[in-house]
């Protein structure tokens, strides 16, 4: 029996994404092959359809396109979660998908993630949907950015095409705030620069893809400045007789930023009500502090009033508290926002009702300029957009904290998804009526 | 000094509690599905650190397809009532009595028909959202699925019009009879499963550990001999000593012969292993759609 292998405890979140026929499919698939990642079974699986209909060619690509509507049109329609380790980390990566109407996907797939791979076919060079998807990986502030300049091998690897490349993308990257990008010269079919190094490019002294992977330092992506729990479920255990249990209380949630320890002072907004951490209840004991994004339950001191949709914060770096937002819309939906229109609006653990009181501007993709005051937002625009809300929002802006700074759009009737916004930082904070809400 | 850093499986463990607690803020009358198979036990764990010191909000639910190891049915009855929660199950044998579920002619597997069972139970207890333990590393079908995936009236998946999930923002709204079905184990490998379930030291069924038993070969796997499968003419019976990877029915799990007989014992041979967990089921190899045609009709 082999040692076990040692697990590694970082988790790397990454997505994939490009046009249709850039190779995604067979990215991730030769990524999954080569890092000994595919089981006996699948590569079985592989070999019997190469045999049925490649004419004997493995495709790679037939790893993720999973779906049967996929398989028969040789396209992704889904984002399909594929998961694999090697001895230095674990990658979940979400496969999302080029095609034009699709781009909710890519933008499902990217929220969560600490890395991008925007592929781009050596031969085509930087395309409309090679813009977008730079410019949704940096709106969703995405903290690594990958260009893979994939089929290399189908420009005789020259240098001067991917030198081309890089800088027409190196013409519009300025102005969309990426902090950090990698160009890899590669090819998924032949596995170039995939896992192995190349040597068809020794002009390139860069890392592999994967060597890549392993080395991208992600630190922390989780905000720990400034306590926020969004409470989720408010845990009143049902034991009149239970002397331990009978007047037990605690607010549930999964930390969304900070650090909470045991005595501190906590306030519960909108409502303002200020309290006193008694306790920090977990199912392992409790706590004496803890920290985003653990889930756990507080208890307080005080008998306050607070429901599901309240935000428990701390006494520093204040969010905002305010019914008129701004914010940096992705629409999802074939029919458009437009001003005037109501949506239920998902911030946190709160639903509250929205209307659109104006769009500011939208997005050109091609040119990434922003046009003044369009009429609507359609499927796949990108734009600012003025919102007033039924209630108010506690909240930060997004480049702040993805998790209090976000929000999507529900349709009523439909109950679909239909747009995800962005928030601008808050104009003003807070202000607390209690001037002993401090340390 | 503290370091403010969750590792792997505190990180999946605090993402399922979280899914679990949305699930019982947003929904009226949600159900667990328990099966007793390892994925549900790690499942039955995250509820329990949802929602303690209180009771488990919601009843676990189990199709029995009447195909099950006795062994998983013991477990199952056993466990929820260690932890004190409402079982219900609803088995396909009756299912089929009454005309809910219908066999094609000749049709032996009770897969399929697990399908309008469940259905059946959904309407009778009216639950609005079923928490199931199915993960993404599984299929490639399953590779696709939400953690909130939206059922229709039918009870259908429409893997070309799912909701976009984005950040941890989960849009439960339902309109009447529609449903969903919640997957708090999405992001969770097989590998995450076992180290949860060492980690928590969680009981399983002894079926996962080696033990001997009477196998037949059959499709390039060890069938376990039981009076529903008999062995057929020309079949070899042998003793051998096998545990089960993944849990089905007792007709089409494949066992594997193994020598683990402990948890490391069990994390040591996936680290090592050639094939995957569900390339023992023989329902998932009926065609290259097979989950995906289940998924769309009804299936967990």
């Amino acid at each position: 029996m082999p040692v076990p292998i040692h697990h590694p405890v970082d988790i790397l979140r990454l997505n994939t994404c490009g046009s249709v026929d850039d190779g995604k499919s067979t990215l991730i698939g030769r990524l999954l092959y080569d890092s000994r990642s595919l089981m006996e079974d699948q590569i079985e699986a592989l070999e019997r359809s190469a045999d049925l209909t490649g004419g004997g060619q493995i495709d790679l690509s037939t790893l993720t396109d999973g779906l049967r509507a996929e398989r028969e049109q040789g396209i992704t329609i889904d984002v399909a979660y594929r998961y694999f380790a090697t001895p230095r980390r674990r990658f979940i990566i979400a496969d999302t998908p080029g095609h034009v109407q699709y781009t909710r996907n890519m933008v499902t797939g990217a929220s969560a993630a600490n890395l991008s791979i925007v592929l781009v076919d050596a031969r085509l060079g930087v395309t409309e949907q090679s813009r977008r998807h730079t410019c949704i990986a940096a709106l969703l502030r995405i903290p690594h950015l990958v260009i893979a300049v994939n089929k290399m091998d189908l420009v005789n690897w020259s240098e001067e095409r991917f030198i081309e490349i890089r800088d027409q993308f190196e013409e519009f990257l300025p102005r969309l705030d990426v902090k950090d990008v990698q160009f890899i010269p590669l090819s998924a079919l032949t596995g170039d620069n995939v896992v192995e190094s190349s040597r068809h490019t020794p002009w390139y002294p860069g890392p592999t893809l994967l060597g890549h992977l392993e080395s991208v330092h992600i630190g922390s992506d989780w905000n720990l400045n400034g306590l926020r729990l969004p409470v989720q479920w408010v845990n009143r255990p049902n034991r009149p007789t239970d002397p331990q249990l009978h007047d037990f209380r605690g607010f549930s949630g999964q930390i969304a930023g900070g650090i909470v320890r045991v005595g501190q002072k906590v306030m519960a907004l909108p409502s303002g009500l200020v309290g006193t951490v008694k306790q920090i209840w977990t199912y392992d004991g409790p706590l004496q502090e803890a920290f985003c994004p653990q889930s756990i339950t507080l208890v307080l001191a005080d008998d306050i009033d607070i429901s599901r949709g309240d935000i428990i914060i701390g006494p520093d770096n204040l969010p905002g508290a305010s019914s008129d937002l701004r914010a940096r819309i992705c629409w999802m939906h074939p029919r458009p926002l437009q001003p005037g229109r109501k949506y239920f609006l998902r911030h946190t653990t709160k639903t509250v009702q929205a209307v659109i009181a104006g769009v500011e501007d939208r997005i050109d993709m091609t040119t990434l300029e922003p046009e003044p005051n369009p009429l609507e937002l359609a499927l796949n625009d990108v734009g600012e957009v003025r919102l007033k809300t039924s209630g108010p929002l506690v909240f930060d802006g997004y480049a702040a904290n993805r998790l209090t700074g976000s929000f999507i759009l529900i349709e009523s009737g439909t109950n679909a998804t239909v747009g995800a916004g962005m928030l601008f930082p808050p104009t003003e904070v807070f202000k607390p009526e209690y001037s002993d809400f401090a340390i | 000094m503290h370091s403010y850093h969750l590792d792997h499986l505190q990180y999946l463990e605090s993402e399922a509690i979280y899914v679990m607690r949305e699930v019982a803020a947003s929904f009226e009358r949600p159900a667990l599905l328990f099966s007793g198979g390892k994925d549900s036990i790690c499942l039955l764990r995250l509820a329990e650190k949802a929602f303690r010191p209180s009771d488990i909000p919601m009843p676990l639910l189990n199709i029995d397809t009447g195909h099950h190891f006795p062994e998983l049915n013991q477990f199952r009855d056993r466990r929820a009532a260690e932890l004190g929660c409402k079982l219900i199950i609803r088995t396909v044998e009756s299912a089929i009595a009454n005309g809910t579920a219908v066999p094609a002619p000749g049709e032996v597997s009770r897969n399929r028909l697990q399908i309008p069972t469940l259905l059946a139970a959904i309407e009778e207890f009216r639950f609005d959202c079923c928490i199931g333990g199915a993960r993404r590393d599984e299929e490639k079908a399953r590779a696709k699925e939400r953690f909130f995936s939206f059922r229709d009236s039918f009870g259908q998946w429409d893997p070309k019009n799912q909701r976009p999930e984005i950040w941890n923002l989960y849009n439960a709204r339902l309109n009447p009879g529609e449903n969903m079905r919640v997957f708090p184990l999405s992001n969770w490998t097989e590998m995450d499963v076992w180290e949860y379930i060492r980690k928590e030291r969680l009981e399983v069924p002894e079926i996962y550990f080696s033990h001997p038993r009477k196998c037949v070969r059959r499709q390039g796997q060890w069938l376990p001999v039981n009076h529903l499968a008999p062995p057929k003419p020309g079949e070899q019976v042998q003793d051998l000593v096998v545990r089960v990877r993944t849990i089905g029915d007792i007709i089409s799990t494949g066992c594997i012969e193994s020598p683990a007989t402990t948890l490391d014992d069990i994390i040591a041979e996936i680290a090592a292993a050639r094939v995957t967990e569900r390339g023992s089921r023989a329902d998932d190899k009926s065609s290259e759609a097979a989950m995906e045609d289940r998924k769309r009709a009804g299936y967990f």
